[in-house]
């Protein structure tokens, strides 16, 4: 095993660089910068590699576009603000089914907000984002090991569905340092999709558009979005349940708030509360079907996140009304401890008897 | 019988479904032409903008993808880096290349990016119903400017290739109309030689179109054809704005 010292944001960049990502395109917004940088130093003068730091988010996310167009892995990064601008480019991506990478690490909202690690675009991020009805695919990891892992699989099911897939970190999960292993090589040659427009040659001109003059055909392009959505929902879910087994509180948390989680489900453990960990990993697809197993064993669940509560809604949805929800959460930016957490756990536990 | 004139290879069998006395058919063909007479429909991928003209894709019988408005340039962009063998035109109206898709241009312009804009300018918004374009002569009636275009109100209309002219990473700018045979024959070696650019790496080129809109400009497709030179012609003047390529023809 080699494993070697990388921040969040450069773990993303090697593992993208590892997955065959040929453009990468990016403008600078903290707190993902290091991923831009480590792109500039390493994409850019790559043989068949693209590395532009594009005038605008905007710019960006089209170059993306174009880029995906031609038949290349091509990403892009941002942060909230920055996210906000790309959300037209990435609903015609989900238009025209074309594969794209885009990195959110988040930070504290709304507005110009704060630079400091937040979850507080969970909402835009599952629910597609911009305008019209699609999602996209939504990975949410939690350590700097995932952050690679996950990466090399958002390219890999990006190009499988012909969805865009944003990977959905935040501030200090992109700028803390971890021991990670990359699992895999770069590819000496890079993957280019079977349909890429690359000229009328050999075959008949094709194109690639998202109007239409026929509601019909945009209703059946609605619908075939959706029955791959319910495919994912079957294929590719996937979480992490942690000490769940016996546990009679479940704490439901993703991403750095699942970090806490496990600190403060720890020191409980330790006080001899039963308490567990359900983590999504898939935000979209959300594994709804294995959180709702879990109500088979416990009734009482806490929702822990960093912002007002908005993974919140899915868990609920996802438990029919089979649990009892409560939520402690702080928006903003502010990163709580797990010391906090336990003392939320610990009011939880005796209020409803658990112990 | 000796065949002088035919359909363009590159330009599909169909009907055009733009206006009569439109801009956009002409120039359709005359682009086609071009493309024929380079040989590189097997290399182009052409990216249409929203508008009027968003459905090229059923005319040009070349590799298309649709843009998002004013985001074309970027979309070359990212093309064009991914796949350098292809031959990237954007094809982009006065709203999208000098309001909405300003800073694309600009940028790609100025990183020299090897693509070839086709800019139609109309001084109108077409599709949406003839709304003021950053274009509009001044004085001139649209739906958002009923009193006529007022410079203390609404600014002036903007000439993005003069702009660009000033930007080191362009290599060709020409303006031309299509309100004549003659000017129509010049419109084609224009893009034709921006082509050309391209095929030779040497930077952004783009060839500004200025084109009738009767429908929108309520004339007939003659008046439309003489307003293009007697008005359009005076704040737009035709001609080379730049040309670093140091060959005067492309012929």
């Amino acid at each position: 095993m080699n494993k070697m010292l990388f921040t969040g944001n450069a773990a993303i960049g090697e593992a993208a660089v590892r997955a065959g990502c040929q453009c990468y395109f990016g403008y600078p917004i903290t707190p993902q910068n290091e991923l831009t940088e480590y792109m500039a130093n390493n994409l850019s003068r790559r043989p068949g590699c693209t590395f532009i730091q594009a005038e605008s988010e905007i710019a960006a996310i089209n170059m993306v576009y174009g880029a995906s167009v031609a038949g290349v892995r091509a990403m892009t990064s941002s942060s909230g603000p920055g996210i906000s601008l790309k959300q037209e480019g990435i609903s015609f991506l989900a238009a025209c089914q074309l594969p794209a990478v885009i990195v959110n690490m988040s930070r504290g909202g709304p507005g110009l907000g704060s630079i400091a690690a937040a979850q507080s675009d969970y909402h835009q991020a599952t629910h597609g984002g911009g305008h019209g009805d699609y999602r996209t695919i939504v990975l949410g990891p939690s350590s700097v090991q995932e952050l690679a892992d996950l990466t090399y699989r958002a390219f890999e099911m990006s190009d499988k569905y012909l969805i865009p897939v944003m990977i959905l970190g935040d501030g200090m999960l992109g700028q803390m340092m971890e021991p990670v292993e990359f699992k895999y090589e770069a590819p000496e040659v890079l993957p280019v999709r079977a349909d890429a427009l690359r000229g009328a040659k050999g075959r008949p001109s094709r194109f690639v558009r998202t109007f239409t003059s026929n509601p019909s055909e945009l209703e059946e392009l609605n619908w075939s979005l959706f029955r791959r959505y319910q495919l994912l929902q079957k294929e590719e879910v996937s979480f992490e349940n942690y000490l769940t087994q016996d546990a009679r509180l479940i704490v439901t948390a993703f991403g750095i708030g699942a970090r806490i989680a496990k600190g403060a489900i720890k020191q409980a453990r330790g006080y001899g509360m039963k308490v567990g960990l359900f983590r999504p990993i898939t935000l979209f697809p959300f594994p709804r079907e294995q959180l709702k197993e879990l109500a088979k064993t416990t009734s009482y669940f806490l929702d822990f996140e960093m912002n007002m509560g908005q993974m919140i809604d899915d868990v609920k949805l996802s438990l029919e009304g089979a649990g009892e929800v409560s939520f402690y959460g702080r928006p903003g930016g502010v990163i709580p401890t797990s010391t906090e957490l336990l003392r939320v756990i610990s009011r939880i536990y005796s209020q409803k008897g658990l112990g | 019988m000796k065949k002088i004139f035919s359909r363009p290879k590159s330009l599909k069998k169909a009907v055009f479904h733009y206006c009569p006395g439109c801009g956009h058919s002409i120039i359709h063909r005359i682009a086609c032409e071009a493309i024929d007479e380079l040989g590189i429909q097997e290399k182009a991928i052409g990216v249409p903008p929203p508008g009027c003209s968003v459905f090229a894709y059923y005319y040009f019988d070349v590799d298309m993808v649709e843009s998002a408005h004013g985001r074309g340039a970027a979309v070359a962009t990212g093309i064009k880096r991914a796949y350098p063998g292809a031959i990237v035109f954007t094809y982009q109206g006065d709203g999208d290349l000098s309001a909405i898709g300003t800073t694309e241009t600009l940028h790609a312009a100025n990183r020299g990016e090897n693509i070839t804009a086709i800019f139609i300018n109309n001084a109108v918004y077409g599709m949406t119903g003839g709304q003021m374009a950053p274009t509009t002569m001044l004085g001139m009636k649209t739906t958002t400017s009923p009193y006529g275009r007022d410079d203390r109100f609404e600014g002036y209309p903007i000439k993005m290739s003069e702009i660009l002219g000033q930007v080191r990473g362009t290599c060709y700018i020409e303006r031309v109309a299509v309100n004549s045979p003659s000017n129509i024959r010049k419109a084609r070696k224009a893009i034709k030689k921006a082509f050309q650019c391209q095929i030779d790496g040497l930077g952004y080129s783009l060839v500004e179109i200025l084109s009738p809109c009767p429908t929108n400009w309520k004339k007939s497709p003659v008046e439309a054809w003489k307003w293009v030179g007697e008005v359009m012609a005076k704040e737009f003047p035709l001609g080379i704005i730049k040309d670093t390529t140091g060959k005067s023809d492309a012929d």
